[in-house]
């Protein structure tokens, strides 16, 4: 009984809801921040510029909200032929272009996303007709819309965001008390391994290589890792090594080895030395 | 008296059999762990194989049927036997997973047999670049499957070991991401009937050459390395800062401050001789983001120019999270040099400097021989895979794959929905290097 009436209930609510969204301004006034919006970027912004371009038929990919090579040249081929100095920034005078060629329906945009569906946003084709439903059911419109937008994000080239998260689970394993540098420190040295061609060749390789890493051999590295630990990652990802080019090190008070001790040892940071 | 010596000797049986309990108990738990660390190692090599996989088979694509290509042939199928012999190493022998290895084999076999035939005397005919373009779309398809997986595996702490058991149990009811994740990437799959992380051009260090030639002056103190610490930390007290000098491994000797205050936490390495900061991290809590990537680009423009790098363009930018991250290059009469890289990380709450890491600057930077080249632009386009729709142009420095500098012709150029930097040798007309760009992804923590 109780549920019938809460069906009943969301049954109701969703058409009220609904029924806010036909009445309200299908049309944003407000358009784009102030930013220049360059390469890399990302965000709403992007996210309107995407769907602007594919609007006006420049941009086949998806709205993603992240600013990569497809939207940059989408945006060269609009200034190219809308004449204008083509340099892929989205400035004042590219945005008020776009904005006046073409039409955002965010409202749109940003319902598709929040709910995961494939959709596109090309000028003159119907709604329905550019969007298919991932979930499928009517009332889906009551449910909130989820506070991220971006459906993509940024990654250094070469590394997916699950190398990433697996560097991070040994850094956080190996080095969780030890100041930034050395998070980012222990991080590099990884990275140093993939590179020598006398440690494995891949990321996993190089972490679960039998007797390498302590945290790896106690079970440690898999601890929930910190932001912190990710940002370290993907510092030493974007060529911070503060190891000068270690493939070694150890912790003086507790290595058991003295082959390690034998190793030209280039510095101390935090409880670790690194060596070649 | 005998009652005594009785629980007495009982009592020592069993601490006896207690610790020897224990002690088998830790050692199958130790070989637990290992068993299950060769299984994520596997797993997660067969998930990096196949991206790599994917982007080779792109690049392969987007190269002229010429030298190039032979190589290219011969990496993917060292790639499709690096990751079928990963595939062999996890415990699915309950678990059909023959197909995936069926697709494995067969790029294997198609670029085996492309690889080892004279492709100036016979290029790739329409009809096998069709079915590179179909291993192309298909690998991309497992690589996104799996990394899905991989994504599920890692945040919810999956172990093989549980797999394994629950494959032997056979429980029906068991919700077990792992196997049903990997019965999805088979399912794609039966639907058909090394770009290696060091490949990047960007600050590669020239081994062979002297190191850190520009890098003169005379040798700086301790308290001068101090000082300029302190401003590059932007600090006053002197009582947080520590410094310690480099040990005898190092590749150049520095001097490594380092500053722990409430807020903020900093570090640096500066060369002993001439003094010049070679990086810098700061750490501290960074709020919400107020200030655009573009802006956060000329606030570290202007840090590049204040620590006297001239002559250096801007490259590329990326937002991760609250920071932005800055590449720029040297430029010689008008040629972008990639072996001298300089990174800028700002946070984009306010604009500050996070880090800068000038060492691959310092590395290889030296006023260079540039020679004229000996192809033309023209000729160089045509080395090009003529259906990679060139869009941008430069002429560029890198370091080709012996490890020497070669003066090219850099296109940037589409192809289909992918982007590519390709570098054609500008003295012999050789495509010395092609990339597939990437730089997004997915964002599997949302989905």
């Amino acid at each position: 009984m109780i549920s019938k009436k809460r069906f009943f209930l969301c049954f109701i609510l969703s058409f009220m809801i609904v029924g806010i969204y036909e009445v309200g301004p299908k049309q944003n006034a407000e358009a784009f921040s102030n930013q220049v919006i360059q390469h890399g970027a990302v965000g709403d912004d992007v996210i309107e510029l995407q769907a602007r371009l594919q609007y006006l038929g420049f941009y086949n990919g998806k709205i993603d909200g992240v600013f990569g090579w497809g939207t940059y040249w989408a945006l060269r081929n609009f200034q190219y032929e809308f004449g204008q100095d083509i340099d892929g920034l989205a400035g004042q005078e590219t945005k008020q272009k776009l904005v006046d060629a073409s039409e955002y329906d965010e409202q749109f945009v940003k319902q598709q996303i929040a709910r995961g569906n494939k959709f596109t946003h090309y000028g003159g084709v119907e709604r329905e007709k550019q969007s298919t439903n991932r979930g499928g059911g009517g009332n889906e419109a009551a449910t909130p819309a989820p506070e991220t937008t971006n459906t993509a994000v940024n990654v250094p080239q070469g590394y997916s965001q699950n190398d990433i998260q697996l560097m991070a689970n040994a850094v956080y394993g190996e080095a969780r008390g030890e100041p930034y540098e050395g998070q980012v420190a222990v991080a590099a040295v990884i990275l140093n391994r993939v590179e020598s061609s006398t440690f494995p060749n891949t990321v996993a390789g190089v972490i679960f290589e039998p007797r390498a890493f302590t945290a790896v051999a106690d079970g440690q590295i898999w601890l929930t890792p910190n932001d912190r630990a990710r940002e370290a990652v993907l510092d030493a990802i974007n060529g911070w090594d503060p190891t000068g080019n270690a493939l070694y090190y150890f912790n003086p008070d507790t290595a058991t080895s003295a082959w390690i001790w034998t190793r030209p040892q280039i510095k101390q940071i935090g409880k670790h030395i690194f060596c070649k | 008296m005998i009652r005594w010596i009785l629980i007495g000797i009982l009592t020592l049986g069993i601490a006896g059999t207690a610790f020897w309990g224990y002690q088998e108990h830790q050692e199958k738990n130790a070989i637990l762990t290992q068993a299950e660390n060769t299984y994520q190692r596997s797993f997660h090599e067969l998930s990096y194989y196949m991206d790599l996989l994917h982007d080779e088979i792109g690049t392969a694509l987007a190269m002229n049927s010429d030298q190039r290509l032979s190589p290219q042939m011969v990496e993917i199928w060292r790639l499709t036997s690096e990751a079928s012999s990963n595939v062999g190493q996890l415990p699915l022998g309950l678990l059909p997973f023959n197909k995936t290895e069926e697709f494995l084999s067969n790029i294997g076999d198609f670029t085996y047999r492309t690889a080892v035939r004279n492709l100036d005397d016979e290029p790739l005919t329409e009809e096998e670049t069709k079915t590179l373009q179909q291993y192309y779309k298909q690998s991309s398809e497992i690589e996104q499957e799996l990394r899905e997986v991989q994504h599920l595996a890692l945040e919810n702490n999956l172990r093989w070991m549980d797999v394994q058991l629950a494959l032997v149990n056979n429980e029906e009811q068991l919700d077990n991401t792992i196997i049903d994740g990997l019965k999805t990437v088979e399912d794609k799959v039966g639907g058909y009937s090394e770009a290696n992380i060091d490949s990047s051009v960007i600050g590669i260090s020239n081994q062979q050459n002297e190191p850190y030639k520009s890098i003169t002056g005379k040798k700086v103190s301790e308290q001068e390395a101090l000082n300029i610490a302190k401003d590059l930390f932007e600090v006053k007290d002197s009582d947080k800062l520590t410094i310690a000098e480099s040990g005898k491994g190092a590749d150049i000797p520095i001097y490594s401050v380092s500053y722990n205050g409430d807020d903020k936490h900093a570090y640096t390495d500066i060369s002993q001789q001439g003094g010049k900061p070679l990086s810098l991290l700061i750490n501290r809590q960074i709020n919400e983001n107020k200030i655009s990537l573009n802006e956060g680009l000329k606030k570290a423009e202007e840090y590049v120019n204040r620590l006297g790098f001239d002559d250096m363009i801007f490259f590329r930018s990326s937002e991760y999270g609250n920071t932005g991250a800055y590449s720029f290059l040297s430029s010689q009469d008008g040629v972008r040099i990639y072996p001298d890289a300089i990174e800028v990380k700002v946070a984009l709450d306010n604009g500050d400097i996070m880090g800068i890491t000038a060492d691959n600057y310092y590395r290889n930077h030296k006023e260079r021989d540039i020679p004229e080249p000996k192809v033309t632009k023209e000729e160089a386009k045509e080395m090009v895979n003529p259906n990679v729709d060139i869009q941008e142009e430069y002429l560029a420095v890198i370091d080709n794959d012996l490890g020497e500098e070669v003066l090219t012709y850099e296109f940037l150029g589409t192809y289909g929905d992918d982007t590519y930097r390709i570098f054609i040798n500008a003295l012999n007309g050789m495509e010395e290097k092609v990339e597939k760009l990437g730089g997004t992804e997915i964002n599997y923590a949302i989905n």
